[in-house]
């Protein structure tokens, strides 16, 4: 990164990232999803999304808290419907195939699109080799050789040279940071194309989020990542697109979306300038 | 510049030498006051000294305190009294029954009590005559039968109550908090007219067991829901975004994290049912003879033993019911020890 670079503007931030070279490792071609609604009861929490990522980049969705961001990733890999009372409406389409057309394995829709929460939620009854390897013995997957696997998953969340001597230690025993980037290790290990971040560094310290920021530039390589951030310099430093949500009372919406630079340096909406520049939310 | 060596800690919060000896004296005049009244009027026995005490003490703390403080602090210092005069009179019986079994129950102990049935002996008999190990296996032997048929059902109602939430979650929710209610006698009915008159018609072990069963399986749904419902959301949902099934995510993620307080629920269902006398008294026929088959014959049992026993009222037998009693409440108290100290185990690591 160039030095000269002033660290508070945003734009520059965005723009210091090094640009993709076209032709992605990725799995797959992407996801894309079409009028997408939500409502929790009869309260309509999102409104007709229609967003395309394609395979190999990372996308910041950005907005004020109660826009419907969280609620717009879980229609993603159909965890919105663990919640009492919610209901959708549109496509969400993986390699082109609605994962919500009838006859769809719901389990398999979230092998293929993993979750990393907001808070770490590593398993407490499991030590951390356990814990990355959960989601194998939780989906009833045979893998060959568990051993390599279990290293290339924390390999690639950045966390086995801090945990390879402790793998039998609890995941409980770990920092925030660490029990973070073990719940990425762990979504990693069952093999996902598109990885969902629910805002994964708003309870972590800035030394961890930059770590966990460092595995994210380092995912996006071989995969599709979408992050939900309140964070805009992050918003800036990891995601080649960024989307911006907005609630005016009622549903949330996407009021714009283009790649990051151009969102921090010359958004077309005046809401999504007013939103970077930090003149309100 | 302050050295650091030089600073000490201290607690200038803490009572001082004057306060501490009013407190004493308050004390001690509460004391000798109550003798004072009891010995001057027709009030008699243990419970005027408690009463009298603790009147005077609570009045005269508070008076103390008003003199001192004003009125806020004499209301404070008598609702303080109060409190721990409640703490100390809900102890009280409880430490006065420990004490009473444990005097009038260890003369009654011995190894022979522990190796002999009562198959030859009559409570009426020489202490070292017969013992109580057909009480103490057929206790022993109802409980874990009622274990066998309770935990199952049970926690499977506290998974359906936390984990399904179906349709029938507040009816079935009601139901499991009124039968925790049920005495012990309805269960014991319940048997007896619905299992034991019209079917087997006849006594056994698991007459009992069933009626205790009845008893045991709302403690262990109650104490398993409320555990169920401390293990976070947030780790089913961690379970269903790796693709698991809800029954995978319960089996491995939710019941493990639950351990130790299901365990702690299923040790006060056991505690609940141990001591349990009247559907006994109706369904196992209460056996003098060690009964290894639940399923027939008569079956001896701690309450039913101790029933007998003072029954038959002649100074051995009463004995042998109080030492009885003692084996009892230590396996009671084994096993709420045991209890207390698997809960207080985190549940989360």
């Amino acid at each position: 990164m160039d030095t000269t670079v002033k660290p508070s503007s945003l734009a520059d931030v965005a723009h210091a990232k090094p640009v993709k070279v076209s032709g992605t490792r990725a799995l797959g071609t992407g996801l894309e999803t079409r009028g997408v609604h939500a409502w929790f009861g009869k309260h309509h929490a999102l409104s007709n999304i229609s967003l395309d990522f394609a395979a190999g980049t990372v996308t910041a969705l950005i907005g004020p808290s109660g826009c419907g961001k969280s609620t717009f990733i879980r229609t993603i890999n159909r965890m919105h419907e663990f919640i009492p009372g919610a209901a959708m409406a549109g496509e969400v389409l993986l390699d082109g195939k609605d994962i919500y057309a009838p006859g769809t394995d719901v389990t398999k829709i979230r092998l293929q699109i993993g979750m990393v929460f907001q808070k770490p939620n590593p398993f407490p009854s499991m030590t951390i080799g356990e814990n990355v390897l959960s989601g194998l013995k939780l989906a009833q997957i045979k893998v060959e050789n568990k051993d390599e696997l279990l290293e290339e998953s924390l390999e690639r969340a950045g966390l086995w040279s801090e945990v390879k001597d402790r793998l039998g230690a609890h995941g409980g025993s770990l920092s925030g940071g660490q029990q973070q980037r073990l719940c990425i290790a762990r979504a990693l290990a069952v093999g996902p194309q598109v990885i969902l971040m629910d805002e994964p560094c708003s309870a972590l310290d800035p030394g961890s989020t930059l770590r966990i920021e460092e595995t994210i530039r380092h995912l996006s390589d071989t995969m599709t990542i979408i992050i939900v951030t309140h964070n805009m310099q992050q918003a800036a430093r990891v995601s080649d697109y960024t989307a911006f949500f907005l609630s005016d009372g009622g549903p949330g919406q996407m009021i714009e979306v283009a790649p990051t630079s151009e969102i921090f340096s010359r958004p077309k909406d005046q809401r999504t300038e007013n939103y970077v520049t930090g003149r309100f939310g | 510049m302050i050295m650091p060596t030089s600073v000490q800690p201290t607690k200038p919060w803490k009572p001082t030498i004057r306060e501490r000896a009013n407190d004493v004296v308050i004390f001690l005049v509460s004391i000798i006051s109550s003798f004072v009244v009891v010995a001057m009027t027709p009030m008699k026995g243990k419970l005027a000294y408690f009463a009298i005490f603790f009147i005077v003490y609570a009045l005269l703390t508070s008076i103390f305190k008003g003199t001192q403080r004003g009125s806020a602090a004499a209301k404070d210092a008598l609702v303080n009294s109060l409190v721990a005069i409640g703490a100390i009179v809900t102890v009280i019986p409880a430490a006065s029954i420990l004490a009473t079994v444990l005097k009038k129950g260890l003369p009654g102990i011995s190894f022979g009590l522990f190796t002999h049935d009562m198959g030859l002996a009559t409570p009426t008999d020489p202490l070292n005559n017969g013992g109580l190990l057909h009480a103490i296996t057929g206790t022993l032997t109802l409980v874990v039968i009622a274990l066998i048929l309770s935990v199952p059902i049970g926690i499977l109602t506290a998974l359906y109550l936390i984990e399904i939430k179906g349709r029938f979650t507040a009816p079935i929710r009601f139901l499991v908090q009124a039968m925790s209610g049920v005495p012990s006698i309805v269960a014991g009915l319940f048997i007896l007219s619905a299992i034991l008159y019209p079917i087997t018609k006849a006594y056994s072990g698991l007459m009992g067991s069933l009626a205790l069963t009845i008893l045991m399986i709302p403690t262990i749904a109650r104490t398993s829901e409320e555990v169920l419902n401390l293990i976070p959301n947030e780790l089913r949902e961690a379970g269903t975004a790796l693709g698991a099934t809800q029954w995978r995510t319960v089996a491995m993620i939710v019941l493990p994290a639950a351990k130790s307080g299901l365990i702690t629920a299923i040790i006060l269902g056991v505690a609940r049912i141990a001591g349990e006398t009247a559907p006994i008294l109706l369904l196992t026929g209460g056996g003098d003879k060690v009964n290894p088959n639940a399923f027939n014959g008569p079956m001896g049992s701690l309450p039913y033993y101790i029933w007998k026993a003072f029954n038959a009222g002649s100074p051995e037998a009463i004995t042998r019911a109080w030492a009885g009693l003692l084996v009892l409440v230590g396996l009671v108290l084994i096993l709420f020890t045991s209890a207390r100290f698997l809960g207080s185990r985190k549940i989360l690591k």
